[in-house]
């Protein structure tokens, strides 16, 4: 794919343009989302919103609901119950609803027997608005301008990735929703989705972006839906869901048993533990300060003292396997959060 | 604006690019062929025991007539179901129903614009089945005048105008069939199901006309108004075969398409 400008390629989340979200309905407000299959329940009960500008992760294990969720949101599939809003239109209402809405759900699929070009005519006819003027745009921003005449039934997996991204940004959208869109990447092809994807919301768009891959959404995401079984069970910043865990370190001194002492006796030292030979405990910064300069004092000589930070990984398998939301180092603590609040929240 | 129209166009040119549409059409242009190579190569200038048996020789304006009555059976329901049961089970196979559903056409467009290449494609294969009739029947047996039904004796030119507004009539209950496997497409979203189930709907249908103790439901029967067109070939022409077509066609289109319709616009799009 096209090189991304240094400073989409940057590490860490993209939080859209950076200009204030403008008035008006957000791009995806969902409530109350439920889709039956009989006895099966594959969506319980969703509430999640999209601000404009986000780079918006909806994480979950495979079955989860993930999928099923995206498609009500794109109209593909009527809902038991609940409500779906793009920019406040309802999406089975009318395809107006999908009016700067563009993505995919799991593969995106096309005609194997035309070409590339052909399939992007075809859809870009379908869309009208001069979508036919930004094939050749499309095509270079995915990489697929030499093979555009080569049918689709050719291409590998990763191609027909890129198409997909081509073809949606056909629409000019200004919502992107895309299911898995790194999925069966090779590693190249996930660090250029990956790229693209913060060039994408770099240049404004607001994007929901549905995985199970982790790191994929840790790196490009600012806020997270974390789903399990159908239902939410967080929704909020990252930075907030790794802030709403805690901060646990851990400290190895040259007298311990006084460490532990100090450590029990020092302000804003909290949760003090023996973990595996080492003393452990809860704090923020300032209080680190203060309990260094404690433990030199009382003749404990510090070896090391390090911050346990909490992953997303941790974070995630404590909501979809544990009891809910962790701290660093530690063992689920909580319940669920609630839907739109952070972890900490719930707390 | 997009719209029905852009659709239309769209999957004409999809249809181009299909190897099961040049199936169907080969066959229309190919069964006229091998027809006319048969009268020429037989021996025996028998009596046929069919409308049109004893012209084939004299007139070749009788060729598209006979392949009419013959096509009747299995080739124009089997033609027409290539198209009409895959249209949109194709969809379902290649799993596009959602990239289609996600652009900025409607559902209703998307159906229209389908239904209406899937008929235009049955119209063409029976005109060129016809055309190709005339051409061949005539290099081999002249084009010249033809007798009627009732035993008058038409023009060349007024015979060619008769074949090819009995092609015509032959397309309402062609467009029943294309309604049934619009159905069955929409229905079992499967192409190989589709295709096989409107021609055995059809061969149903014929089945129940010569089943004993059944004769009173013949003139209900979509096979019977395969043969509606034989009254344009009487002199005076006589309409009611044809206005009972075009009714008992309606009686058995109208809910298929009905069904299709429904099916297509509500359904939930859950795999691919």
């Amino acid at each position: 794919m096209s090189a991304a400008p240094p400073d989409a390629a940057s590490d860490g989340p993209v939080t859209g343009a950076g200009d204030p979200p403008p008035a008006g309905p957000p791009p995806i407000e969902v409530r109350g989302l439920v889709k039956r299959y009989g006895e099966l329940t594959a969506v319980g009960g969703v509430d999640l919103t999209v601000r404009t500008g986000d780079v918006y992760g909806y994480l979950g294990p495979n079955g989860a609901g993930k999928t099923t969720s995206l498609r009500m949101m794109l109209g593909l599939i009527r809902p038991t119950a609940g409500t779906v809003r793009l920019f406040g239109r309802d999406p089975m209402e009318s395809v107006r609803a999908l009016e700067g809405v563009a993505g995919f759900v799991e593969a995106p699929t096309f005609y194997p027997y035309l070409n590339a070009r052909r399939n992007l005519e075809m859809l870009a006819a379908y869309d009208g608005g001069g979508a036919n003027e930004r094939i050749d745009q499309a095509l270079e921003t995915v990489e697929l301008t030499g093979r555009q005449r080569d049918r689709v039934g050719g291409f590998s997996h990763g191609m027909r990735q890129r198409l997909g991204i081509a073809a949606a940004l056909l629409r000019d959208p200004k919502l992107l929703l895309l299911d898995e869109p790194a999925t069966g990447l090779d590693p190249a092809g996930m660090r250029d989705m990956r790229l693209l994807i913060h060039r994408l919301a770099g240049q404004g768009m607001t994007v929901l972006l549905s995985s199970h891959l982790l790191g994929e959404i840790e790196d490009v995401c600012n806020r997270v839906a974390i789903v399990r079984s159908g239902k939410i069970v967080y929704e909020g910043d990252i930075a907030a869901l790794k802030r709403g865990a805690g901060t646990r370190y851990w400290l190895s001194t040259t007298d311990d048993d006084r460490a532990l002492s100090v450590c029990r006796a020092q302000p804003g030292i909290d949760d003090v533990r023996v973990e595996s030979g080492r003393i452990s405990f809860t704090a923020d910064e300032s209080a680190v300060g203060g309990l260094s300069q404690a433990l030199v004092e009382s003749g404990a000589l510090i070896h090391a003292m390090a911050p346990q930070t909490v992953t997303l990984e941790d974070l995630f398998f404590s909501y979809t396997e544990g009891d809910g939301p962790i701290e660093a180092g530690g063992a689920g603590s909580a319940g669920p959060a609630p839907p739109g609040q952070p972890a900490s929240a719930a707390r | 604006m997009p719209g029905v129209g852009t659709v239309y166009r769209w999957e004409l040119f999809k249809l181009r690019h299909q190897k099961r549409t040049y199936i169907g059409l080969g066959a229309a242009i190919i069964v006229p062929v091998l027809f006319v190579l048969a009268i020429h190569l037989r021996h025996h200038h028998d009596r046929g025991g069919f409308a049109f048996a004893d012209y084939l020789d004299r007139s070749g304006l009788a060729v598209p007539l006979v392949i009419l009555l013959f096509g009747a059976v299995w080739m124009f329901p089997l033609i027409t179901a290539l198209v009409a049961g895959d249209i949109f089970a194709s969809e379902d196979h290649n799993g596009t129903l959602k990239t289609i559903f996600t652009r900025s056409l409607e559902r209703w467009q998307l159906f229209a614009g389908k239904a209406l290449a899937a008929t235009t494609y049955a119209v063409t294969a029976i005109f060129l089945c016809g055309t190709v009739g005339v051409v061949a029947g005539s290099l081999q047996s002249g084009f010249n005048s033809l007798q009627s039904l009732s035993g008058t004796i038409v023009s060349a030119p007024k015979g060619l105008e008769l074949v090819y507004v009995s092609l015509l009539i032959y397309l309402i209950p062609i467009a029943a069939i294309v309604c049934i496997g619009l159905l069955l497409s929409s229905l079992t979203r499967n192409s190989a199901a589709a295709v096989v189930g409107t021609l055995m709907v059809s061969l149903l249908i014929q089945l129940i006309g010569v089943l004993p103790g059944l004769g009173s439901l013949q003139p209900y029967l979509l096979s019977t108004q395969f043969n509606a067109w034989q009254g344009l070939l009487r002199t005076p022409i006589d309409w009611s075969p044809i206005i009972q077509a075009a009714w008992v066609c309606a009686l058995y289109g109208i809910p298929a398409i009905g069904g299709a319709f429904l099916i297509f616009v509500r359904r939930d799009v859950a795999g691919g």
